[in-house]
């Protein structure tokens, strides 16, 4: 038995860059993940830290989603009260925190995993580098861009359970003929904004994507195919109109109970598909970028490490963070929490046809970048409030079309 | 002033000036400093940490020219306006009628206050039900028969704000009441008297010889209204989230969005200095009016 318990000790401390003479640490880890399958999979995550490492794991869930939750995080770091470790998006979110010298210098933790050859997609690692540095430690990777499908909704109105945008529109008539939704849609900004983007990449393409948001050009922000694209957004209005929802899990419910045919959501809704004990493929369908181009936005979650000046909570930082990248960590998380791996080098067992269907886009390389990768969150909410007004209200979509290219392009 | 002569006057009742030196301390470093760095601020174009980058005018540029902005202004107009007049008045007919010697009155009064002791967040989701066509007031209407019946103003962009309105006098209602019941039991008892021998009617002394002499009292709600207006934002929270779309969006609202969400402190500094200057819009008069009132006496 000791001759084991030495042998980890040894490989941790081969492992790690820094002796692995000091005390053990107390690492406080904030994070907004409180629903069912996101709090079973941070219990996987503290588990392996603690087994591995000897540090112990302090759990600092803040309820409520990450817009409530980022600002109480940001605060502390400002506030002179780091936490161990924080969740934040890929992206931007932190990165005026990284500029000012508040988060802990990873790149050594990271040449020593050879995180550069296991990260795939590799700009994942690209989003946490910062002038050739690396911040923060990629945790899983969340697509927003599917289409969820009743199919008892389609089969009660007698019609072809729809593959696609257009399939849906045409069926939207029998649909509410039968008393059902077309569209589920939460009225909340970021969902009438992720439906939006989902139509963007799905109906215009990754490369119209690409030039409206990465690279702001011109051309295609006042394209047809942008006009076009806010023309089917107004349709989606009216696919939505009567469904009076709000919160995402209400609308993912309609979809569930069959009372509304499609939501355009991100796969975390697959939590609450299994949470109702319900089947990819026989109760419900997925469709990647509205069942157009089936390109994937790689977004999700990666962890931080504030800067202190207590040598042993360093230590544990740089721990957790090689932990976050190891395979038995990655397996576990992602499989309690429905999210994809970030290591392209490891299989997941028995995932769900939906599941399988991200991983092989993932695999072909068919993704796009989060808008939190390339737009400020100020202009995200600028966008959030453009398309949360129009869906509250009757504006045009020549008029929303116009304010949102004004919002992209006063970019910085 | 002679310093052999009296002493000096800033000196004079010492203990009581120690005394007040840490509120004083405290209102002009946190009141009025901290408001000067939010103004300073606001001209600059600083994100997520604050700094000095001044950029002149562009955030109150485009503070103005936001819809949402624009959209809360108009918002926190009507509930004002509506939320000023409809609690003042409810609030002085419950005091009326409460002033009447009923029995039972102690317990009318604890009803009344009752909501007050609620704070905006349980207020909001009370009214959530309420108001929620699928288990609350639309339901219940409609289990009574009346199947056409519709009232779902949380999910109509044009009755939002009566849903707001409604629930902020629910609240509020209460503490007006008993600070206008506490006017009426102030009146004194000759001037019933005198009214009753001239045989006037109640509701007509009530409404040209009472009502004129609770002005203090009236002064002491309109102030305690305001503010609560003003910072109209945890019931918007609550309640609608600022839906449907922007409907019921507040300028507190804004603020807190854009300084902590969207991590532009500019653009929430510059909302926050036009509600300071709202404010000032309205006390400013008020004080300077009532210091060249008290000169005159």
């Amino acid at each position: 038995m000791q001759n084991i318990s030495m042998r980890r000790l040894l490989a941790g401390a081969a492992l790690t860059i820094l002796p692995f003479g000091a005390m053990a640490a107390d690492l406080e880890v904030t994070h907004w993940w409180t629903s069912g399958g996101e709090a079973a999979a941070v219990q996987e995550l503290a588990r392996i830290f603690e087994e591995q490492t000897g540090h112990s794991w302090v759990d600092g869930a803040i309820a409520g989603s990450g817009s409530t939750a980022r600002p109480i995080m940001v605060s502390r770091i400002i506030g002179g009260d780091p936490m161990g470790a924080t969740q934040f998006n890929h992206g931007l979110q932190a990165q005026e925190l990284v500029e000012a010298g508040l988060m802990q210098d990873l790149t050594e933790v990271a040449e020593a995993n050879g995180w550069r050859d296991s990260i795939n997609p590799v700009s994942l690692l690209d989003a946490c580098t910062f002038e050739g540095r690396v911040y923060c430690a990629p945790l899983n990777i969340h697509s927003p861009q599917w289409m969820w499908t009743s199919l008892a909704a389609f089969e009660k109105a007698g019609v072809e359970p729809a593959t696609n945008w257009e399939e849906l529109k045409a069926a939207a008539p029998a649909l509410r003929e039968a008393g059902i939704l077309p569209l589920a849609q939460g009225m909340q900004g970021w969902q009438t904004a992720l439906l939006l983007y989902a139509m963007i990449s799905g109906i215009g393409g990754a490369d119209f994507y690409n030039q409206v948001f990465a690279e702001r050009n011109e051309d295609a922000l006042n394209s047809d195919t942008l006009k076009n694209i806010f023309a089917e957004y107004a349709i989606a209005r009216d696919l939505a109109s009567g469904g009076n929802l709000s919160d995402w899990n209400m609308a993912t419910n309609r979809i569930i109970e069959g009372t509304a045919a499609a939501q355009v959501m991100g796969d975390w809704a697959q939590g609450e598909f299994a949470l109702a004990g319900k089947t990819a493929g026989t109760d419900y369908g997925c469709h990647i970028g509205l069942g157009g181009e089936p390109v994937i936005a790689t977004g999700g979650d990666a962890i931080y490490f504030p800067v202190n000046d207590d040598e042993a909570m360093t230590e544990a930082q740089r721990a957790l963070a090689q932990v976050i990248l190891s395979e038995e960590a990655q397996v576990a998380f992602n499989a309690a929490k429905g999210s994809l791996p970030v290591r392209g080098d490891i299989d997941l067992a028995e995932v769900n046809e939906c599941t399988q269907a991200g991983l092989e886009t993932l695999k072909a390389g068919n993704t796009i970048p989060t808008i939190d990768l390339v737009m400020s969150s100020d202009s995200r909410g600028q966008i959030e409030d453009l398309t949360a007004e129009f869906f509250g209200s009757s504006l045009g979509a020549e008029d929303a079309h116009a304010r949102f290219v004004q919002i992209v392009q006063s970019e910085m | 002033m002679a310093h052999s002569g009296p002493p000096i006057r800033l000196f004079q009742n010492w203990p009581a000036k120690l005394a007040a030196t840490p509120m004083i301390l405290t209102a002009l470093v946190v009141f009025i400093g901290c408001s000067l760095w939010t103004v300073v601020y606001s001209f600059t174009n600083s994100r997520l940490l604050p700094r000095l980058d001044f950029v002149g005018l562009a955030q109150y540029e485009r503070l103005w020219s936001t819809p949402r902005w624009q959209v809360s202004i108009e918002n926190l107009a009507i509930y004002g306006v509506l939320s000023l007049v409809l609690t003042l008045a409810i609030g002085f007919l419950l005091a009326v009628l409460l002033d009447q010697k009923i029995r039972f009155e102690d317990g009318f009064r604890t009803i009344i206050l009752f909501p007050y002791a609620l704070s905006f967040i349980v207020t909001g989701v009370v009214w959530q039900w309420i108001l929620n066509p699928d288990f609350g007031l639309q339901h219940i209407i409609r289990g009574m028969g009346f199947s056409g019946f519709t009232f779902d103003p949380l999910n109509n962009p044009d009755l939002v704000i009566l849903a707001l309105l409604a629930a902020g006098i629910w609240q509020g209602a209460g503490l007006t009441t008993v600070i206008m019941l506490a006017g009426l039991r102030g009146i004194d008892e000759d001037v019933w008297k005198a009214s009753r021998v001239d045989g006037i009617p109640a509701w007509k002394t009530y409404l040209f010889i009472i009502l004129p002499m609770m002005k203090p009292v009236f002064a002491t709600c309109i102030v305690l209204i305001s503010a609560g207006i003003i910072k109209l934002y945890d019931l918007v929270v609550a309640l609608t989230r600022g839906g449907p779309g922007i409907a019921s969006e507040v300028p507190a609202k804004y603020v807190y969005d854009y300084m902590f969400g969207n991590q532009n402190l500019g653009q929430g500094f510059a909302a926050s200095t036009m509600m300071l200057a709202a404010v000032l819009a309205i006390i400013v008069p008020f004080a300077i009016f009532r210091m060249g009132r008290k000169r005159h006496v």
